[in-house]
């Protein structure tokens, strides 16, 4: 084979563009490359070959006739949790075991309009809750570069089919991390991008107020390019914006400057029990844009360390509203009962494991009469300080860098045993997603066990532009990104 | 917030989240979520008096749009995804006993 799946989109788009090679031959590699791999790696929940190829060949009918798109042939992973119409969509829970999606997510509609490729579906946390992608009822994933090591979570699948060369690239979804977090424990590049950017139509909902759809890819490029595919107002989520969508991708031209560019450091970020080559890993990337000429900044987000106790509030809190349309009635598993009620509690016993539970019981509890204001109020008003102190920091600085998580990639099984210290590792990305605005994960460095660490730049709401300016000038002058995995 | 959590009873929050726990799961998530919510209780040491709340990140309010008819999902293709159907409809247990 010809190696096409180890490129990335704005390659593959070049050679495609000049008749190179064809969407069918990087489609056919990566399917290989499945092959060779997934064994392993146990990225993939499904694969429809002969769809995939079916598109491949269209879309490259379509170039062919003259259609022109950066995402026109390349091949997607999808989480699972997004629909796509006569798909399977099981949010990796067996509560929907046999649903078929009968319409398309918004998403998804983009990029069949682009002309990508829709490979398969990848694994996940059942239901995007989850750190480690082991809250699956369906598989296993392992990191590709130690398959002793959790890939990450909760788009774990996402991150390692594009770590592992089994993807060009996959959308994923962040809640509390859910992209940036397993793109930095994988190596990989993911966006966050703000509240509001990315139609959340067809995305099965966990927290709607802080959900949002998101690329991981092999570089800053490509993410660009995906984020640019994926993004735009919906009449179908009222709370999409109506905003024009920046040439996300051809506004990156390999500028590795960053003079006139300030960045906050914020001091809380470096958290008790960090693992220090964490820590020096990103203070060295820290260093590395200040060489690029950017000016280094202190900021304070002084609030930040609450975001853990506010975010399993509120998250928990919708996502026990959501959570209630798995009932057993119109769609998925069913176990039946006397009457309805014992057919709710039966099948949702059933079809839900055990995080999925905890956090709908933790959700009930917290929006229920006489604690409605204890918990779920209070936190409400503690995520406005939390975005308070962001809108103060972005007064100093055009974007904020910090690290991803405490610590590089952990072992499968280490932290499930204690739901408390899997939540806890969380504590550097939700902030973003209460406050709602957008970040980048990249990796910027590899322990001494030889796991990627991720570097993840923060930015004001609706500035991905200066985010992933940010990240494709520090990516253009390092070489952490190239480095590949070697799957044993 | 209440000190200990006093009104956290895993077996009737289950009930009302329509989730049938086991003994098993009951005792094991009591002590876990116990251990949660003394954890989210650092909250009490912020006033947040005056301070508004946060529902939704973005300033969007009463999106409204024309009522028109559109395009509806395959009602055969959305009836298929049903565990039990009938003659185009849902079927599900009884609920009124006569």
């Amino acid at each position: 084979m010809a190696d096409l799946h180890k490129l990335t989109i704005a390659e593959l788009s070049e050679k495609l563009a000049v008749g190179e090679c064809t969407s069918v031959e990087i489609v056919n590699d990566v399917l290989a490359a499945i092959d060779a791999t997934d064994g392993k790696v146990g990225a993939y929940l499904t694969i429809d070959r002969s769809s995939a190829l079916e598109q491949a060949r269209a879309a490259d009918a379509a170039r062919a006739a003259g259609k022109k798109n950066p995402m026109l042939g390349i091949p997607v992973a999808i989480k699972d949790l997004l629909n796509v119409k006569g798909q399977s969509c099981t949010c990796a829970s067996k509560i929907l075991e046999g649903y078929v999606a009968p319409y398309d997510a918004t998403v998804i509609a983009k990029l069949r309009a682009a002309g990508a490729v829709l490979l398969g579906r990848v694994n996940m946390d059942e239901f995007a809750m989850g750190s480690s992608t082991e809250n699956s009822a369906l598989g296993q994933t392992r990191n590709p570069w130690n398959l002793g090591h959790v890939p990450g979570g909760s788009s774990g699948g996402s991150a390692a089919s594009v770590a592992s060369d089994e993807a060009i690239a996959s959308l994923g979804s962040d809640t509390g991390g859910s992209i940036r977090q397993p793109a930095a424990f994988c190596g990989c590049v993911g966006v966050k991008p703000t509240y509001g950017r990315v139609s959340r139509y067809g995305l099965t909902a966990f927290a709607s107020s802080l959900d949002q759809i998101g690329p991981i890819t092999k570089t800053v490029k490509d993410s660009a390019i995906l984020l640019e595919a994926i993004c735009g107002h919906d009449k179908l989520d009222s709370s999409s914006i109506e905003m024009d969508v920046p040439a996300f991708g051809k506004n990156l031209t390999g500028e590795t400057s960053l003079v006139g560019m300030k960045l906050g450091l914020p001091k809380e970020y470096f958290v008790e029990g960090m693992d220090p080559e964490v820590e020096k890993a990103v203070r060295d990337a820290v260093a590395h844009c200040k060489s690029l000429g950017a000016e280094i900044v202190e900021v304070s987000l002084p609030n930040s360390k609450y975001a853990i106790a506010v975010y399993y509030i509120i998250a928990t809190a919708e996502a026990s509203a959501n959570l209630a349309r798995f009932d057993g009635i119109r769609y998925g598993l069913r176990v039946d009962g006397k009457d309805p009620i014992e057919l709710y509690g039966k099948t949702r016993a059933a079809g839900f494991g055990s995080e999925v539970k905890r956090r709908i019981i933790l959700g009930t509890y917290v929006l229920s009469s006489g604690y409605y204001d204890a918990y779920y109020l209070k936190a409400q008003k503690v995520r406005t300080l939390i975005r308070d102190d962001f809108t103060a920091a972005f007064k100093q600085c055009d974007a904020i860098l910090a690290p991803v998580t405490p610590t590089a990639a952990y072992k499968l099984g280490e932290k499930t045993d204690d739901p408390l210290k899997m939540y806890l590792d969380d504590i550097l990305t939700t902030p973003v997603n209460l406050a709602g605005n957008c970040a980048l994960s990249l990796p910027c460095g590899f322990s001494s066990g030889g796991l990627p660490i991720g570097l993840q730049i923060i930015g004001d709401a609706f500035a991905e532009e200066t985010i992933l300016k940010v990240g494709h000038a520090y990516e253009q002058t390092t070489e952490w990104h190239t480095r590949k995995p070697e799957i044993s | 917030m209440p000190e200990a959590n006093p009104g956290m009873h895993v077996s009737d929050i289950a009930h009302l989240a329509r989730i049938d726990l086991t003994s098993e799961e009951t005792a094991l998530f009591q002590s876990q979520l116990d251990q949660i919510l003394h954890y989210v209780e650092q909250l009490n040491e912020l006033d947040v008096g005056g301070v508004e709340p946060t529902a939704h990140a973005i300033p969007v309010y009463n999106v409204l749009r024309k009522d028109e008819i559109g395009q509806s999902l395959d009602r055969d293709a959305v009836i298929a995804n049903a565990p039990a159907a009938t003659g185009g409809q849902i079927r599900v247990p009884k609920i009124i006993d006569q």
